[in-house]
């Protein structure tokens, strides 16, 4: 890039020479390197500066190889024809459970670069991404990556892409981002296709947040697309969901590092500084504005977070829970979609009641709890949200077992979602089969290529939460991807199933499941429970029971030997150690009832895979 | 008054290597050159001079001797004759003292039980294990089942006036026959001792091995409940009372020196690996015989760690080892959850006359009832 003539600044830069784009891409299809890569060639970081997944902050998201919260940078560029532009890129969570900020992101762009490996095909979370591009009327660029690979198969999924959105294959980018090869036409194509930013640069000043940050030094780092006037450190803002007026003590775009500026106009994207502390009070989808002169009308699509999946989360070490509760606290600053209440149970302690907006978010969180604060955590199994008619009509929110109520109801109500599979043909009738047993309901099919087939289907979300994904990567061998989106509520025969230890219901170990699948859950927990649980000096039946009736019942026989044979001269220490040894593994063993359970029994029965063997 | 004082002497060498046992012992191809069975007797006496030196002037003759191993007849009765005379030499015995050796059925005759007799041993203790030849084939054992009663008959007869029989039950492939069996076996050797020890599988033996790759079913436990309620209903019938969860004996008959482990005496362990436990320390000596003859032959001590028992751990061991004896421990101290009377787990006379002795159901749950005496 020549230095000579300087880059249009922030704040005076003319809509006409802006690119707001972002790209819709499956977990590991590459989009980060892509982001390097462009980061390298318009010249923004130097080639010696350079690290893998540059923006990607949290280690976690390194690690994981996903981006969980989405960023901004702008990038000059000088294209081919000699013009100054500047591409605002605009980096998207990858998942399912943040469907909501994703279609924040993309109200944010005029364009979406659509990234799919070519060695694999289009992904559902993908697909769904691009649904939902579409229908933002965003312009797609459609991209094969990596097609430095020997597996790649380009014209096969080229013919997908071009299928999918309603373009020759020949329009279909190819691209690797990793040797950068290619790269450069996709910039030129940025330019070339995707519309520059409309808006009324003297109206009222608006502009949608679409992402938001919390830093430990400097509060909360707001990002926003300005859609309309003019936002300049000079004036105080108001959030206009609430009303919150705040000082903005800075305004600058990261690129990609962050760079104060005077201010933003008309199509530009940046982030604002405004001292306050917690994400609630910089809500994702919500209109900013200038206090003097604001604005009346906000802009569309705004939703407060709502949870729809809730678990119990513990720490395995009770003295913990302080150190629990103030790792929520903080978390809570930079998770605008996490709520939590104290709760007791009478098997884990003292722990929280916390509410998720998906699986991975769920995930997310308790991997950022133990990983951050060094915290052991057990969460009970996850349930979703329910409604509940009762008999005089009124209305409970079920959000754990334990609110269940016990006496008759009039309706339940479950959250349902609609899913997206992807998957190779020759799996259809094993994926159907898996769908059916979930109580799902096919709404359609259609083949994206000679052997691949896109599957929709409505599940209840509840079937989802339990180890859907993984049933459904096992039965295709890895091969299907998943996605889904709440579509409401529907009726069903729910009940709750408890958990029995010698007549001591286990809170932890209780679930709201259909009816018909209420033996299953049973038989399942008894038996894995028969197998973790130590004998006792006493028989201790474990039983499933829905309300006072008895679905299923186990054993464990009372312990008849327990003593070492021998203990002589040399034997004695290594015998005192071992008693003292079971004198501490004693203390963290729970007490149900009369039944000492070990806590890595809890741990073991609530996870979803095999148990260990005793 | 002050506690008694035994000595422990071990003897690390064995034939050939038993796939259950985790014991110090070597075979002779283990050991090469470096060791020397003929004289190792040498090394154990440097030992009981050094031990003379560390407890200075304590004037207790030794009550209680007992050598063990590994197999001790392998270093034939003149060497464990001279042990004895050095321990006569440097301690004194007492004028009652109990003196065993244990024997490999194999490895001994009339004549070496003759010379032991002779040199002041009171007492013979034979690993006899099973009369079953199929238990005896899994448990690596190489003597004829008849070996032990053989031998055992030998001792008593030549004026041997305590003899003891070991035992192991619950081997897989043992059945209840198979036991019952080496009962009656065991009851015809006019014998008035029996110890008898549920086989364990102990980390890191060919038979811990075995079992991990399946070629052998791990030990049941339900199944050993059931065999020590067979083994003590048929001791008992025969007049051997129990006096330790694994030990059976003829009024009389106790082994005084593993009655002083579980009363927490203090004893010398001489040789490679041997537990001391003198004025409430703990040690231990190096293991491999090569090293702790090294060790003794340039004047240092044998020693391989320590402990110094706080009095919580004292406390801890007492209940531990004293609830597994017929005469029970004294309640004074402890605290009495009235369940394990209810649970059927101690015996209630006695607790009213102030002492914890534990029912049989007790005994096979002994461990569960220490961890609930000391909460």
């Amino acid at each position: 890039m020549p230095a000579n003539a300087p880059a249009p600044k922030p704040g005076r830069t003319e809509p006409s020479v802006i690119r707001n784009f972002c790209i819709i891409a499956h977990i590991d299809h590459g989009k980060s390197t892509l982001a390097d890569r462009m980061l390298q060639q318009t010249g923004v970081v130097e080639e010696r500066a350079m690290r893998a997944q540059y923006l990607d902050r949290m280690d976690i998201e390194r690690e994981r190889g996903i981006t969980i919260k989405s960023q901004a940078v702008r990038l000059p560029y000088r294209a081919a024809d000699g013009s100054d532009y500047v591409l605002n890129m605009i980096d998207t969570p990858g998942h399912v459970d943040f469907t909501y900020e994703v279609s924040r992101s993309l109200a944010a762009c005029e364009g979406a670069v659509l990234l799919v490996d070519a060695a694999q095909g289009i992904e559902a979370q993908t697909l769904a991404n691009l649904y939902l591009a579409l229908e933002t009327d965003l312009t797609i660029i459609p991209v094969l990556n990596k097609i430095d690979l020997p597996a790649a198969q380009p014209e096969k999924y080229a013919a997908e892409l071009a299928h999918l959105i309603g373009c020759s294959p020949d329009d279909v980018l190819l691209v690797s981002a990793k040797t950068g090869l290619g790269v450069n036409a996709l910039l030129e194509r940025i330019i070339e296709q995707i519309p520059a930013p409309i808006g009324d640069a003297d109206a009222p000043a608006r502009a949608m947040i679409f992402d938001s940050v919390y830093d430990t030094y400097r509060g909360v780092v707001t990002y926003v697309r300005v859609i309309d006037g003019h936002i300049s450190t000079r004036e105080r803002i108001q959030m206009m969901s609430t009303g919150a007026v705040h000082e903005l003590l800075e305004v600058g775009v990261i690129s990609p590092e962050p760079m104060p500026a005077e201010g933003l106009g008309v199509g530009e994207v940046g982030y604002l500084i405004t001292g306050v502390k917690d994400v609630r009070q910089s809500r994702v989808g919500d209109t900013v504005t200038t206090e003097r002169k604001g604005a009346t009308e906000a802009l569309g699509g705004y939703q407060d977070p709502k949870p729809m999946v809730f678990s119990g989360l513990y720490p395995i070490d009770g003295s913990d829970y302080p150190e629990l509760r103030d790792a929520l606290d903080k978390l809570k600053l930079n998770d605008a979609a996490l709520i939590y209440e104290p709760e007791t149970s009478l098997a884990l302690g003292f722990g929280f009641r916390c509410g998720f907006l998906g699986l991975l978010h769920m995930e997310i969180v308790r991997e950022r709890l133990e990983r951050e604060a060094n915290l052991d955590l057990i969460s009970t199994a996850p349930n979703v949200i329910y409604r509940v008619v009762r008999d005089d009509g009124s209305e409970i929110v079920v959000t754990n077992p334990s609110e269940f109520p016990t006496q008759k109801v009039s309706r339940i109500f479950e959250p349902i979602v609609k899913s997206t599979i992807i998957l190779p043909s020759e799996f259809v009738g094993t994926v159907m089969e898996l769908c059916q047993q979930r109580r799902g309901s096919l709404l359609g099919m259609d083949y994206l290529s000679e052997d691949r087939v896109e599957m929709r289907y409505t599940l209840p979300l509840a079937e989802i939460v339990f180890d859907f994904f993984d049933a459904l990567k096992s039965r295709t061998r890895g091969y299907a991807s998943l996605d889904y989106e709440l579509s409401g509520e529907q009726e069903a025969d729910l009940v709750k199933v408890d958990i029995l230890l010698h007549g001591d219901p286990v809170d932890a170990f209780s679930a709201i499941v259909h009816r018909d699948k209420a033996m299953s859950y049973g038989t399942m927990m008894t038996s894995k429970l028969k197998e973790l649980i130590p004998r006792q000096q006493f028989e201790v039946p474990i039983q499933a029971a829905i309300g006072s009736r008895v679905i299923t019942r186990e054993t464990i026989r009372a312990i008849r030997k327990d003593v070492l044979a021998k203990c002589y001269g040399g034997d004695i220490s290594r015998k005192r150690k071992l008693l003292e040894k079971q004198k501490e593994g004693k203390k963290r063993m729970k007490m149900v009832g009369r039944v000492e359970v070990p806590q890595e029994a809890f741990v073991a029965a609530l996870s979803t895979t095999e148990p260990p063997k005793k | 008054m002050a506690p008694s004082l035994g000595m422990y002497v071990h003897v690390p060498f064995c034939s050939s290597r038993c796939g259950y046992c985790d014991f110090n012992t070597y075979t002779a191809t283990e050991l090469g050159k470096d060791v020397r069975r003929d004289t190792f007797h040498e090394v154990l006496v440097d030992e009981i001079r050094y031990a003379r030196s560390v407890l200075g002037e304590d004037p207790r003759p030794v009550s209680t001797v007992f050598v063990g191993g590994g197999t001790p007849t392998l270093i034939g009765s003149e060497g464990l004759n001279s042990v004895l005379v050095a321990i006569r030499d440097e301690f004194g015995l007492a004028h009652d003292a109990e003196v065993t050796t244990e024997a490999n059925p194999d490895s001994v005759d009339a004549a070496m039980l003759a010379e032991l007799l002779d040199g002041g041993y009171t007492r013979i203790s034979l690993g006899m294990q099973s009369s079953a030849p199929a238990v005896l084939r899994v448990l690596d054992r190489t003597h004829t089942p008849g070996a032990s009663v053989k031998a055992a008959r030998t001792a008593r007869d030549i004026g041997f006036q305590h003899v003891n029989l070991d035992l192991i039950y619950g081997t897989p492939g043992e059945t209840d026959d198979d036991l019952r069996r080496t009962l009656d076996d065991v009851l015809t050797a006019g014998i008035d001792h029996v110890s008898a020890y549920s086989l364990i599988v102990e980390d890191g033996t060919p038979l811990a091995r075995r079992v991990a790759r399946g070629e052998l079913p791990a030990p049941d436990d339900d199944v050993m409940a059931e065999r020590y309620v067979l083994i003590d209903d048929a001791l008992t019938a025969a007049g051997l009372h129990w006096y330790e969860v694994s030990n059976w004996a003829e009024t009389g008959g106790e082994c005084r020196h593993n009655l002083a482990y579980w009363r927490s005496d203090d004893w010398w362990g001489v040789g490679p690996g041997a537990h001391s436990h003198v004025a409430g320390e703990r040690w231990w000596n190096t293991k491999h015989p090569r090293t702790y003859a090294e060790r003794l032959s340039s004047g240092s001590s044998p020693e391989d760690g320590r402990e110094v028992l706080d009095e919580e751990q004292s406390h801890t061991e007492r209940v531990m080892l004293g609830v597994r004896l017929a005469e029970g421990i004294a309640v004074s101290g402890l605290t009495v959850d009235p369940a394990l009377v209810t649970e059927g787990l101690i015996a209630p006379d006695a607790l009213v006359g102030g002492t914890i002795v534990l029912t049989r159901r007790g005994r096979l749950l002994a461990d569960a009832v220490v961890r609930r005496l000391l909460g």
